[in-house]
This record gives structure tokens, sequence and C-alpha cells, in this order.
């Protein structure tokens, strides 16, 4: 049995029992989470090479065994405070669905949280809220010990403005 | 249960088109009697119809069945291989293919066409050939009673292979003359280990059936004949030779110790009368076991001559304790006889024919042939990217190694010699595995022979086409994208380059015109040329068109071959007529794009009268480039080594200001515009350039378009594997992709093309920019 059935059907297990399980992060105090089997791989900050223009929060490419990947500084996509980069910044490997097919990316965070496992009743719907995170990447909200968690759609945030494969050639102009 | 069979169909298509390039090609070189490449199509044709039957596509069966059917008969020998059987079975190779396609989901067959000639096959099948309406075609039934023919003995220069000349070639333009009968003059051949693969230790004793003139034989040789011996002479009667002797000569494998030379006894022979000779070669060993004293071959002579059996035994006499000799009388003239004998044998005169080194190379084919399998490219290349890391990880340890070694008392030999050991088996690794990819380009020339077939008959012109080194190779990827460029350039030189068989003769040169194909190896690129020896370009016509198009002025000196190269312009086309086969204008360019973007470039020398030439060069490879490492800002980039034109440093007064911006560059006459990449690129410290004295520009150049480049640092050059941006992230205007450098790090390659088109952009939104600025401090000004 291939890796990819048997991470579907511990998909489905986690689905129907015990709920889904999210690797939650941190930006600027605030913590986030994204599906763990989205998650390829956790790495330590090393420099990317710059792509010429690029919008600030798409850093640059870095090589990851052979391949090359973007990687998105999430402080600067979401307009938070710049911060530097030091020994707990961590860059999550994520695999993104891109409708045609799916790329691999690297989001750079202040620091990996933990992991909670879910059921769908703790999840409560997304609020319409201002600020720099668009309620369009949002896909819930969860009250864990006091605090609280904001699940992300990545396949919508990676997918997004100048992150999409085929950038209209209108956007560029706006 | 039933098996799913569709997943075998793409696997029968697959093998089908193979099958049917096959049976082209081995139509396209079928000479008389050649039972192998008859064998060979038979074969090809009957797995496609056994195939198609399980697959149920019954059109393909059934038309391919009534192939199948002729051909047996070719094989059995009921039918003769005349030029109208060939072209026959070329259009059902047509039809095939058109069938399979359908099949494969593709246009409809086109349904008239292969009913056609699927009657036209069974007519031929029914009628033995002999309903041919055309009788010229007919030249291999030669009539009986009186006829001329024609004794030619050809030796030539043992050189004249390096020379590109091919006898067999010009022994099959003797073929379509009239019956051939060739035998081969052995007494200078050496012995294997003496003998060089790239001369000529053969001549030939050539007698022909056929009407015509003792011109149009030495025309065949006219491209040789200072190169060679030749004598013809005419017979008028060949009934008079009414005796004809087969002899059976089997010597014994020790033979040759005693001194006796076979060769030598079958010149006396020829001395007789005309002799044939035919091989038989089943005993010889595999070359590791072959021994150079011992004789493994016997002999089956043919010998049409008015002489005494005597005669022939006297030849004999000294080997006859070592040998087994039978000698008998045929009755009946020679050309009944030969038109008996002939069809068992003929393979293997052939055969004898050949050389031992030609005969070494069959079986390195047959051997390439069976030793192949079919792998998924992304298999390989996953294979070359986990080679590539390997490389990379290797560049890095090997840096370890060396720091290691700089610390004071700790002894690093055993490590830096493993590791170079490490070094040494990556790279040749790597080697082999870029070889993976790499396809001899007789994958692409072997379409040829088909088309200049099919051009040159269309257009009632003659051609012979010689290819040469096809063994070449050259990345499959590249393969696949060269194939339409090269038919282009073919059609155009068949086309516009090679002239009418009257002007030909008219203007002195043999009527078959020559269209070359070469390819070779030169650095790291690989060189196709297609050479014409045809009229040559008109650059006085090319000049006056360009002229009219606008793309020159009249003031501008230009060379000649600056003026040829003006073809490749889009939009010209100097075809008096726009023809059915190119001259739409909408070709050169399209030509010259394509091999750009392949990271190519195409050239053209012409000489007016002798014909002209055009040369592609191509990468290796599109996984690998020779990159110029350059430093922008604090960046590394790659520009492609094929684009640089050169690298040089300029002084501020060499930049040419044009309305206060130092825009224009003076090089070499030429003005050229350059583009700060740290502008273009919107990086920090743009500014700062302008402040210092001098500047390092890369001059690049893509169709024709020069730019120099402003960069800061030149570094190495180097081969660097190109990564491709698109698969996890997206195409970028002005990058071509990125590699991989031995610290680990991405650098961007540089897409000279996209820049340039870039830079125009910038250049144009600059200008508006500074205008608008301009307009505003005016109005400012005015409120």
């Amino acid at each position: 049995m291939s890796t990819e059935n048997w991470q579907n059907q511990a998909a489905e297990t986690q689905h129907n029992s015990e709920g889904q399980q999210y690797l939650s992060f941190v930006l600027d105090a605030e913590e986030y989470g994204i599906d763990i089997l989205r998650v390829q791989e956790l790495r330590g900050w090393t420099p990317v090479t710059p792509v010429p223009d690029m919008p600030e929060y798409i850093k640059g490419v870095l090589n990851l065994r052979g391949a090359i990947i973007p990687v998105v500084d999430l402080r600067k996509r979401f307009g938070l405070p710049e911060r530097d980069y030091g020994p707990t910044t961590v860059v999550i490997v994520i695999k993104v669905d891109s409708g045609t097919k799916e790329r691999v990316m690297g989001i750079i965070v202040d620091a990996v949280a933990e992991t909670y496992t879910l059921t769908q009743d703790q999840i409560q719907p997304p609020p319409q809220i201002g600020g720099g995170i668009s309620s369009e990447f949002i896909t819930g909200l969860v009250a864990q010990e006091e605090k609280m968690i904001v699940l992300m759609d990545i396949d919508e945030l990676m997918n997004s403005d100048e992150l999409a494969i085929d950038v209209p050639a209108l956007s560029n102009v706006k | 249960m039933s098996i799913d069979l569709s997943q075998f169909i793409a696997t029968f298509l697959e093998e089908s088109y193979e099958g049917i390039d096959v049976m082209e090609n081995s139509l396209l070189t079928l000479e008389t009697d050649d039972d192998e490449a008859i064998n060979v199509i038979f074969r090809a044709a009957h797995s496609i119809k056994g195939g198609a039957g399980t697959f149920g596509f019954n059109e393909v069966a059934d038309f391919t069945h009534v192939v199948e059917t002729l051909l047996d008969e070719v094989r059995s020998g009921q039918q003769e291989v005349t030029p109208k059987l060939i072209n026959l079975l070329l259009e059902s190779v047509d039809c095939i293919k058109g069938l399979l396609g359908a099949a494969q989901d593709g246009p409809q067959a086109d349904s008239q066409q292969i009913a056609d000639v699927q009657a036209r096959l069974q007519v031929y099948i029914v009628a033995k050939g002999a309903a041919d309406d055309n009788p010229e075609d007919n030249c291999e039934v030669i009539p009986s009673g009186k006829h001329q023919s024609w004794k030619i003995h050809f030796s030539a220069e043992s050189e004249i292979l390096e020379n590109g000349h091919e006898p067999a070639l010009m022994f099959s333009a003797l073929a379509d003359l009239g019956s051939l009968t060739v035998e081969a003059e052995l007494d200078s051949l050496p012995t294997l280990a003496e003998s060089d693969p790239q001369l000529l230790y053969l001549s030939w004793s050539i007698h022909c059936d056929s009407d015509c003139g003792e011109s149009e034989i030495e025309e065949i040789f006219e491209w040789v004949e200072d190169e060679c011996q030749l004598d013809i002479d005419k017979i008028m009667s060949e009934q008079s030779l009414t005796k004809s002797w087969q002899i059976n000569f089997e010597p014994h494998s020790d033979m040759l110790n005693t001194g006796n030379d076979p060769a030598l006894m079958f010149s006396a022979l020829a001395k007789l009368g005309a002799l044939k000779v035919s091989a038989n070669t089943d005993k010889l060993p595999e070359l590791q076991q072959y021994l150079a004293d011992s004789l493994y071959i016997s002999w089956q002579l043919e010998l049409a001559a008015d002489c005494e059996k005597q005669q022939i035994a006297d030849i004999f006499e000294w080997v006859e304790d070592s040998c087994d000799l039978q000698i008998t009388e045929q009755s009946g003239t020679a050309q009944q006889q030969a038109g008996v004998e002939e069809e068992g044998q003929q393979t293997e005169k052939v055969e004898s024919k050949k050389t031992n080194g030609d005969k070494a190379k069959a079986r390195g084919n047959k051997a390439a042939e069976s030793s192949s399998i079919r792998v998924d490219t992304d298999k390989i290349d996953s294979l070359i990217n986990r080679v590539g890391e390997l490389v990379i990880t290797q560049a890095m340890l090997g840096q370890v190694g060396d720091d290691l070694s700089e610390i004071p008392g700790v002894n690093t030999e055993r490590l830096q010699e493993g590791l170079e050991l490490l070094e040494r088996n990556t790279r040749d690794l790597q080697e082999d595995v870029m070889r993976v990819r790499m396809l001899p380009v007789s994958f692409v020339f072997n379409r040829f022979p088909r088309l200049v077939h099919d051009v040159s008959g269309k257009l009632s012109k003659k051609v012979e086409l010689i290819i040469s080194g096809e063994q070449t190779e050259i990345d499959k990827t590249v393969m696949e994208k060269i194939g339409d460029p090269m038919v282009h350039l073919v059609r155009n030189s068949l086309d516009h380059g090679l002239e009418e068989p009257a002007q030909r003769i008219a203007a002195g040169k043999p009527e078959v015109g020559t269209l070359k194909l070469n390819a070779y190896h030169q650095g790291g690129f690989v060189v196709i040329d297609i050479i014409d020896d045809g009229n040559g370009l008109n650059t006085e016509k090319i000049r006056t068109k360009a002229l009219e198009k606008g793309l020159i002025t009249e003031d501008q000196q230009l060379s000649d071959d600056e003026v040829n190269g003006l073809i490749f312009k889009p939009g010209f086309s100097t075809a008096d007529v726009v023809s059915d086969l190119s001259g739409r204008g909408v070709g050169l360019d399209v030509v010259m794009r394509n091999i750009e973007s392949l990271g190519g470039q195409v050239s053209v020398k012409s000489e007016p009268g002798k014909g002209s030439a055009f040369s592609i060069k191509l990468p290796l490879t599109l996984a690998i480039l020779e990159g110029q490492l350059v430093r922008v800002h604090e960046d590394t980039y790659v520009i492609p080594l094929v684009s640089i034109v050169e690298t040089i440093v300029i002084n501020k007064e060499s930049k040419n200001p044009i309305a206060g911006e130092e825009k224009l560059l003076h090089f070499r006459d030429e003005y050229i515009s350059h583009l700060d990449l740290k502008k273009l690129f919107h990086l920090p410290g743009a500014d700062s350039v302008a402040s210092t004295d001098t500047t390092l520009v890369a001059i690049v150049e893509n169709s024709g378009k020069k730019v120099g480049l402003v960069v800061d640092e030149l570094y190495g050059q180097q081969q660097v594997v190109i990564k491709s941006l698109e698969v996890n992230f997206k195409r970028i205007e002005g990058l071509s992709g990125a590699t991989i450098l031995g610290d680990g790090s991405v650098a961007l390659i540089l897409d000279v093309a996209g820049l340039i088109q870039r830079g125009m952009n910038f250049e144009a939104a600059s200008a508006v920019n500074s205008r608008n600025k301009l307009q505003n401090e005016r109005t400012q000004g005015y409120l």
C-alpha cells in the first residue's frame, strides 16, 4: 500500500472518530492552525534566493533537495510588522493543491507551536473580521485552553494574487 | 474474468508506429532480391496485422492482410521488386498509418484513398505485377532477344569513402538503368587486423543490362571520376555465351597455411568470363574465436564463360587436395540461369560484397536492437534529478573535506582520497545518466529519405540524399523539437535550392542534385548541416526584397552573409511562386524561433550557383546549460553562454547619452542599447552604477537583436542543471529557470529573449513615466 493511500485512510479515520489533526504555528503572538496532512516537513530558516519583481512577501526560492520551491513570509503576507529571522524562525514546507497540480511551497512563521486533534463540532465558523487576514483564507476558529486558534485554508491562501499559477495580465497593473 | 485490453493498446500503437517506420525505411532502401529487407518488412506488417486483430482494429487488420499477402508473394519470389511495387507499398504504409491514427481517436482516415490503394494491391496480387500499364517501370523485366549490355570496371582510390562517396549508392543508381550484376574483386583486401574501416579495398566488375547510353553510366560516377579508374565497355550480345559453370568450392580451414589465396583463384576465374561469387559464411565464428590463419568460408561460384571444364579445374589444381570442389556445367543461356539461380543466392552475394568491418557493424546493430528497454521519461528525469542532487552533495562534502584538512594536526589523507574517488564516480555517474536521455540523431534523419523521395517526385527534380553522422547523439527532448524546423529547411532546399534537371544540365552540373544531411559534435553542441548543391541564395534578390519590406535601408553596408541572414526575418520569402511546399513567407523566421527556443542557433552560408548550407547548432541537452555566472547586486545569475557575444568593460565616455539618458552603447560600429539588470529588476543600488567610471557589460544576442546587460561582476563559466520554476511556482518573464550551485544555493537563469522584450517594455514604461513626470511638473508650474 502506498503512503498516500495510508495517509488518506488515516485522514478518514480521524474524520470519523477523533477528528482531524492540525499543526499550529505562531505569527505575531497569534496561533494559526493548518491541516497537518498538508505539512511535508519543517526546516530552520536558511537564506533564499530573491526572485526579481516579486511582491515583498515572496521572499524568494529555495533548494529543497533539488526542487526549487517559493518561500512566502506570512507576516508580510498579512501585513503584520516585520521581525528579524531568528533561531526559532521556521519554514513550514506544505503541499498546496493548485487545481491542475500539486505544488510544494514554504511559509515562514515565527515558530511552530503544537498539534491538535479537533473534531468538527469544536470548530466555529469564521467571523467577519477586518485586518490583515481576510476571512476568505480562514476556515474556522477554535477555542483551546483559553487560546484562540485560527484555522487557515492554505489552498486558498497559497493560490491567491501573485502566487497563482497563471496571473492574469491585469492583476499586475492593479 | 476478462482482461482489460485497453492498457495494452497504447503499447500496440507505439509498436505499430515503430513497425511502420521500419517498413518505410526498408522500402526506401529496398533493392531487388534483398530477401532480408523484404523479410523485415513482412514481419513488421505481420505484427501490425496480428496486433490489430487482437485489439479489434479490423480495418487495420484487413488492410494490412492484403499488404502482407503481396509481401509474402514478393518474399517467395512470385513478385518482382519494381519501383512501382515499392511506391505502392509506400502508399500502403501511409494508409496503415492513417488507419492506426483513426484507431487512436485521431482524424478519420481517408477511406477513399484506402479503398483505392487496397484495390490496386488486389489487382497487383492477382496479376502478379503484369497488369503494369506503365512499361517504363518494368526495367527489371529484361526483354528477350537482342539487347545491349555494359561491362563496367570500377576501381576507386582507397580514400574515396572519406570523401563521403558510397559505392553502393552508385550501384543502386546503376540498378535503376537496368538489371545489374556486381562482382567485387577482393584482391587487395587486407587481413582483418590490417583493415582500416575508413578505407576502400574493393574494386568492382559490374555487368549492366541496359539500353542506356554510355554517358548515363558515366554520369553516375561523375562525382568520383577523379578518384577512380573507370572502364566502360559495351557488349552487344550476351546471347553468345552459352556455357555457364556452377562451381562449389569448399576449402579446408587450413588451406591458407599452404599459401593459397582463394581471392587469387577467383580473379583467375574472372579472366575466363563473368564471375559471380557467393560466400557461405555459416561457419564464420565470433570475432573473439576468429583465427586469422584459418578459413571459415566456402564459396559458390557462377561462371559464364566459353571455356572447358579443364580450364577451371586447372585454376584449382594447387588446392585440390585441401578442398572439396565440384564443377558442373549449367545448360541454357546465362540469362535464363541468372533468373533461376539468383533468387536464393542473392542475399549471400550481397553479404560477400561487404567487408568484414561491415559484418561486425551489422552484428552490433542487431545487438543494439535486442537489448533496449522502454522506460518512461519521467523515471529518467527523476533519476537525473537525483544524480544532480548527488553532485551537489558531493561538492558540499568536498568543501567540508578541504576545510578539515586546513586544521593543523588532523590527518585527512584518507578522507581526501575517498572524496576524490567519490567526485570521480559521481561525475561518471552523471555523464552516464545524461547519456540515457541521448538518442542518435538518426531518429530525426530517418524521415528524410521518404520526404526527399516524395517531394522531389512532386517537383520532378532528381535528388540524391546523403546522410552522414546519424549516430551523433542528442537529447531526446531536443530531438523531438528539431524535426519540424529540419523538415522546413530540407523542403526549402528541395524547393528553392536545387534546380530542375534541365537547369542543372544547362549549368554544367550533374542532373541529380545532392542534398547532404550531416550531424557532428562541436564543443558542447551538436551541429546539423543541411547542404545542397543547388543554385545558392540570390543575394541581390534578398537585398531588393529586404529594401522593399523595409528591413534594411539603402545606405546600409552589409556583407553578403549578413544579407543572406535576412531570410530569417519574419515575413520574408523570395520565392516567385508561392508553392504548395514552401514559400508562404512564414518559413524561416519560425525555424529560427524554434531553434532559438531550444537554445540553439541557425545560420546560412551560400555560394551563388554552387549551393547553400544551413547550419543548426544545438545544445546537447536541455537539461544542462553552459552558463556564465554573474553577480547582480548580491545575487548570482546565470546567462546562457550561447547567447553571449562578448563581455566588455566600458568607460563612461563610450556610453552615448541620448536626451540625457545613457541608453546607447557604442560597440563595434553598432549602437546597441544596454539594460541595467539592477534597474530592470528593481534591485537596490541601481543608481550607484552611474557613480563608477567603468561598467561591466555582457553583450547578448537573440534573434539578431543585440543588447548589453550591465552586471556587477563576472564569475566563472560552468555547466548548470536547469530546473523549472514552474513546477512549484510559476513562469516568470525574463527567467528561463533556476539552477542549484555547488553550495546548494539557487541561482536564477536569465532568459535573454524575454529580457530583451522586458527591457523594451521597461524602456517604454520609463519613457512614459518621465514624460508624465515632466507634464506633471509643467502643470504644477502653471498652477
